[in-house]
């Protein structure tokens, strides 16, 4: 019988992942980007797993509030990826120290 | 039972393409891989009985999300060989962090006995339909929240757009001021004088 433990380890093991990936790909801001996503999913799926088990919608409304500023942010982060490439011909983030002062 | 078999199927997939987006060489394939893996969540999610997050998921991050990402992927001209060089370096330390965290995580999940106990407990039956119950909560107690999220969105996209617009000086663009801007006596005119009038300027 699937119970709700099951559910949160599927989310704690997406979460390994996102983190995973945010240390594996330094240099790489795209794939990033992308396991911030997959931090996110994992985040949106313990909400919804709480929400369903506990017969309390709250849980549903945050995922949707979740899913919205993950939208703005990947929509904000690849912008600012576009511009930092136009300048730089790279998106290798560990050249990215020009800013300080 | 085939709720069972369904749940190992989509959480197996899960885990398996979000293990591919992270290692797969090539970063298009990451953004499929991704896609795959939001498909699979949607399905956990569905047999959570939350539809409309999981339709929600598949309509914003598979419609705009990724493709917004496959978008990037190729439109950037990127050496994506160098990126990846200090990858095996990092794979060590990487895995020590995400197994230590892993445990950490499932150590929590596994003593959540000691609060309130939900182990044994069935999903409730939902009295109406999802998007009916959600829409009657998110426009009366999350009203404000919901205008927020809005507002949130709009500010997003103006700065997407601030941020990436550019006024390019090599282009020679329709000047839309001048042609209003112009009047009839700077105009040149067609004249058919008679012969030995000449011009009057």
């Amino acid at each position: 019988m699937i119970g709700l433990s099951h559910y949160l380890t599927v989310a704690a093991i997406l979460f390994t992942i996102g983190v995973l990936g945010i240390f594996l790909n330094r240099r790489n801001v795209i794939l990033m980007l992308m396991a911030i996503e997959l931090i996110l999913l994992a985040v949106n799926i313990n909400l919804i797993a709480f929400s369903a088990y506990l017969g309390d919608l709250t849980g549903q409304i945050m995922a949707m509030f979740v899913l919205t500023v993950a939208a703005a942010e990947a929509a904000i982060g690849l912008a600012i990826l576009v511009i930092f490439f136009r300048r730089r011909g790279s998106i290798a983030v560990d050249d990215a120290n020009r800013m300080h002062g | 039972m085939i709720a069972t078999i369904a749940f190992y199927l989509f959480a197996t997939l899960t885990i398996a393409s979000a293990l591919a987006v992270i290692f797969a060489r090539n970063p298009v394939h990451s953004v499929l891989w991704l896609i795959l893996a939001f498909f699979n969540g949607a399905g956990l999610m569905l047999l959570l009985g939350a539809e409309f997050i999981a339709m929600l998921l598949v309509i914003v991050y598979v419609g705009a999300v990724a493709v917004l990402f496959l978008f990037v992927v190729m439109m950037l001209d990127i050496d994506f060989a160098s990126l990846r060089s200090g990858f095996t370096k990092n794979l060590p330390f990487g895995l020590i962090i995400a197994l230590v965290l892993l445990a950490e995580v499932i150590v929590a999940v596994s003593a959540h006995q000691a609060g309130p106990t939900l182990a044994g407990r069935q999903i409730p039956a939902a009295a109406q339909p999802n998007i009916v119950a959600l829409g009657q909560l998110l426009y009366s107690r999350y009203l404000f929240a919901f205008e927020l999220a809005g507002l949130i969105l709009l500010v997003a996209m103006i700065g997407a757009i601030v941020l990436t617009h550019r006024s390019r000086r090599d282009t020679r663009p329709q000047k839309v001021w001048k042609q209003i801007g112009r009047r009839p006596e700077d105009a040149v005119k067609n004249m058919d004088p008679g012969v030995g009038e000449g011009m009057s300027l």
